[in-house]
């Protein structure tokens, strides 16, 4: 025994764990349109201790059936947990994490901006031209602007007409659909 | 046929075949409440709280297999069931609730007794239903039955208004496949990847030092046979978590018994060395793992588990498969035979078993005797004895139950009911009593702690009513133990609020209630009164056990440490280096 005893004791091993980085991950949510189906979901992620930083729903062309895009800051893995815990409510059909996977986004914005000068007036359309977006309400001292695109061209819009003065925002949060490229494999994932 | 919600009601639930509601009625449920009285087909026990019929139908559901079911008035009705839902969610327990709510046309009016029990209950059910048309009533009700006792079981709850029930209707019962068909959402995998199970198969032959790690999940898919032949085929130890009692006999040769916090020393010592851990209906609990990146450092790991969100959820496990664990274990074992069975390193292998043999006999699972006061484990002990190993347990939470797990020797899955994920104290008696009721030709043991006892133990009188014979022994120290074991551990003996020496003549207290009371302060007092208890088959029978006050549950891994941290049977911290590593 005292033999053994003066053998050092091996480092103890260590098992690797998962750690993932912390990012924006976009997750596109098929639901049933069932009463309560949103607290559902806004419950599961706030119980992992996130935030949502976008949500849209709207329905699809199946009637009864919604459409969910959820922009949402965290850890890959416990993001990946999420999309799991997703796909196990009752009442998803389909979920998927698209921040990997090729996709189209766009965001929509209506925009009220201060515009009481002559001189503003010409500033504001002229930018709202070049980012391709439509004046959908002007009063004598305010241009209301619609803008869709990425969420980068709206903050870019945002940030040139900041200096007129923003009186009111409204963006409409993410919606996207994942590309379909001719080498695209279909998600086999079991919902 | 034209008839009420109410009817509906009871309609469904003797579709579904059941055969107990455990229950407590109110204003909001009374249209089913009389549905009830005058259809006269099912029986109903009457709890004296709600908590009490949520555990009841718990003990029901885990004890026969069955989908348990619990019904309550709305408001304060309501709110005393979620403890139960709790655990049932975390312990994956099949039990249907039904609740009373206030008319629709008051919701969210803060009407009296009104709350909102779909919200409060989301995050703790697998699903839960608020009914706003009579129509959808059947359905959503067969739905809720489902849903409870499909893929990885867990609770539901269906919330009436009173409206609903006493509303007329023809609406037909829709039949099983209408449901799932109505679910387009919800098709849980049974069957397993065939090309994981390959791999599994081939890991399983190639391993030096295997270990099989079994849980709930095995409990659930009742797979103990499997288990069986996959651990002599292949000559693999089983350890078996709280849950997974009884999945796995542990009378058997390759039995390692407990593994984790209260593991014993030989199961984690297997799980620390072995090169392959096979999770089988688990789910790698921090109760389990201690310290994660200690856990089973050196092994591969498959992980079969028929909830895919539990895979990699809290270890990147190497082969995981989505399955039921019956149906995966029963491929596993033709895939392995297919291959010709062979261990591809015998010599190995079987220095793997000696090597257990010998750990085993280094620090078996003990402690101290006495032949002055009365030790705990002593008394499970002979209460396994006196059962011959054959009786039901139900525990509450503390320091009993650890004790109960250890010392009662468990051969058959749904044999061990506890609540091992929420930790509820006072789950015991009502447990004890929804298991005695499902499966009456069983001797039911609750071994409870004098804390846990007495939060559910206005189910005593519940239990001399309907006549159910459970036998109760309260393992008795005046004290809240386990926290009292933490506090003399790791808070240098500052016992905060944990002396329970002030408290009721547990005896005489049975005996107000019409049942039958025994008291044991002595050793040789023990055996005496359980042989007496044996012999009362009309009557709930309590056993007040005045144990030694300060016995610790050990050995025992402090939460988050690794299993090198062990504190061993005799109080000694840290384990041997020369013992625990397999050095050479």
């Amino acid at each position: 025994m005292s033999e053994l005893n003066s053998i050092e004791a091996p480092t103890p091993m260590i098992r690797e764990t998962k750690k993932g980085s912390v990012r924006k991950h976009i997750i596109t949510v098929l639901v049933r349109n069932e009463l309560g189906v949103l607290a559902r979901i806004a419950t599961l992620i706030a119980g992992k201790g996130y935030n949502i930083e976008g949500l849209s729903v709207g329905e699809t062309h199946e009637k009864g059936i919604s459409r969910m895009t959820i922009e949402v800051i965290g850890d890959d893995v416990v993001i990946d947990q999420v999309v799991k815990q997703l796909r196990k409510l009752i009442d998803t059909l389909k979920v998927r994490d698209l921040t990997d996977t090729p996709h189209v986004e766009r965001e929509l914005a209506l925009i009220k901006i201060h515009t009481s000068t002559p001189r503003a007036r010409d500033e504001v359309l002229r930018i709202t031209e070049i980012f391709r977006g439509r004046i959908v309400d002007v009063s004598q001292s305010t241009y209301t602007v619609e803008i869709t695109g990425t969420e980068d061209k709206i903050n870019a819009f945002v940030e040139l007409v900041k200096p007129f003065g923003i009186m009111e925002m409204a963006r409409t949060g993410k919606v996207a659909l994942k590309r379909e490229m001719a080498n695209t494999e279909e998600d086999t994932s079991w919902k | 046929m034209t008839r009420k919600g109410a009817d509906i009601v009871i309609e469904v639930l003797k579709e579904e075949g059941v055969e107990y509601i455990f229950g407590h009625p109110g204003g909001a449920i009374m249209e089913v409440y009389d549905a009830l009285y005058r259809d006269g087909g099912i029986k109903h026990i009457l709890t004296r709280h709600e908590q009490g019929a949520g555990h009841m139908a718990e003990g029901y559901a885990k004890a026969t297999g069955k989908v348990g079911v619990a019904m309550s008035t709305s408001g304060p009705g309501a709110t005393n069931l979620v403890t139960a839902i709790a655990d049932a969610y975390m312990d994956s327990v099949p039990v249907v609730f039904i609740t009373g709510q206030v008319p629709t046309h008051l919701i969210g009016n803060d009407a009296f007794q009104e709350v909102d029990i779909v919200g409060i209950t989301r995050p703790i059910t697998k699903h839960n239903f608020l009914v706003k048309r009579i129509e959808d009533l059947p359905l959503i009700l067969r739905q809720a039955f489902y849903i409870a006792r499909t893929g990885r079981p867990g609770p539901v709850l269906v919330d009436i208004p009173k409206d609903i029930t006493q509303k007329l209707s023809d609406v037909k019962i829709p039949s099983l496949d209408e449901v799932k068909n109505s679910l387009p959402g919800y098709k849980p995998h049974t069957e397993g990847n065939p090309q994981q199970i390959k791999k599994a198969a081939k890991l399983i032959m190639s391993a030096k030092r295997p270990v099989l790690y079994v849980g709930g999940g095995a409990v659930h898919s009742e797979a103990q046979k499997e288990l069986v032949e996959l651990a002599e085929l292949m000559k693999i130890p089983v350890t078996t978590t709280n849950m997974g009692k009884g999945a796995f006999p542990e009378l058997h040769p390759l039995a390692l018994h407990m593994l984790g916090m209260h593991g014993t020393y030989y199961a984690n010592m297997a799980v620390y060395n072995c090169d392959l851990l096979i999770a089988v209906g688990a789910r790698f609990d921090d109760r389990v793992t201690g310290k994660i990146e200690e856990f089973a450092p050196q092994a591969s790991i498959i992980h079969i588990d028929i909830d895919p969100a539990s895979i990699s959820k809290n270890i990147v496990v190497d082969v995981p498969i989505v399955g039921d664990v019956k149906v995966v274990l029963r491929k596993l074992i033709e895939e392995i035979k297919k291959e010709g069975a062979k261990i591809l390193f015998p010599e190995e292998r079987q220095k793997w078993i000696e090597q257990i043999e010998k750990w085993k006999k280094l620090h078996p699972l003990t402690y101290r005797k006495s032949d002055k006061v009365i030790k705990p484990q002593y008394v499970i002990e002979e209460i396994w004895k006196a059962t011959k190993g054959d009786a039901i347990i139900a525990t509450g939470v503390g320091q009993h139950q650890m004790w109960a797990a250890m010392f009662y020797k468990y051969s058959f899955p749904r044999q061990f009911i506890n609540s091992g994920g929420l930790g509820t104290m006072g789950f015991g008696l009502p447990a004890g009593i929804g298991a005695k009721l499902g499966r009456p030709e069983k001797e039911v043991f609750v071994i409870d702690g004098d804390g846990s006892f007495m939060m559910t133990m206005q189910e005593l009188i519940t239990a001399v009513q309907y006549k159910v014979p459970v036998k109760i022994a309260i393992i008795n120290n005046g004290y809240l133990g386990m926290v009292r074991q933490w506090q003399e551990l790791f808070y240098e003996k500052r016992y905060s609020e944990v002396d329970l020496s002030v408290q009721p003549d547990f005896v005489k207290l049975a005996e107000a209630c019409g049942a039958v009371g025994f008291r044991a302060e002595k050793p040789k007092e023990v055996r005496e009164i359980i042989e007496e208890a044996l012999k009362i088959q009309d009557k709930p029978v309590l056993l007040d056990f005045h144990v030694d006050r300060e016995e610790n549950v050990l050995p025992m891994v402090p939460a988050g440490k690794s299993y090198r941290d062990m504190i061993l049977e005799d109080g000694k911290k840290g384990v041997d280096a020369d013992t625990m590593y397999l050095v050479g």
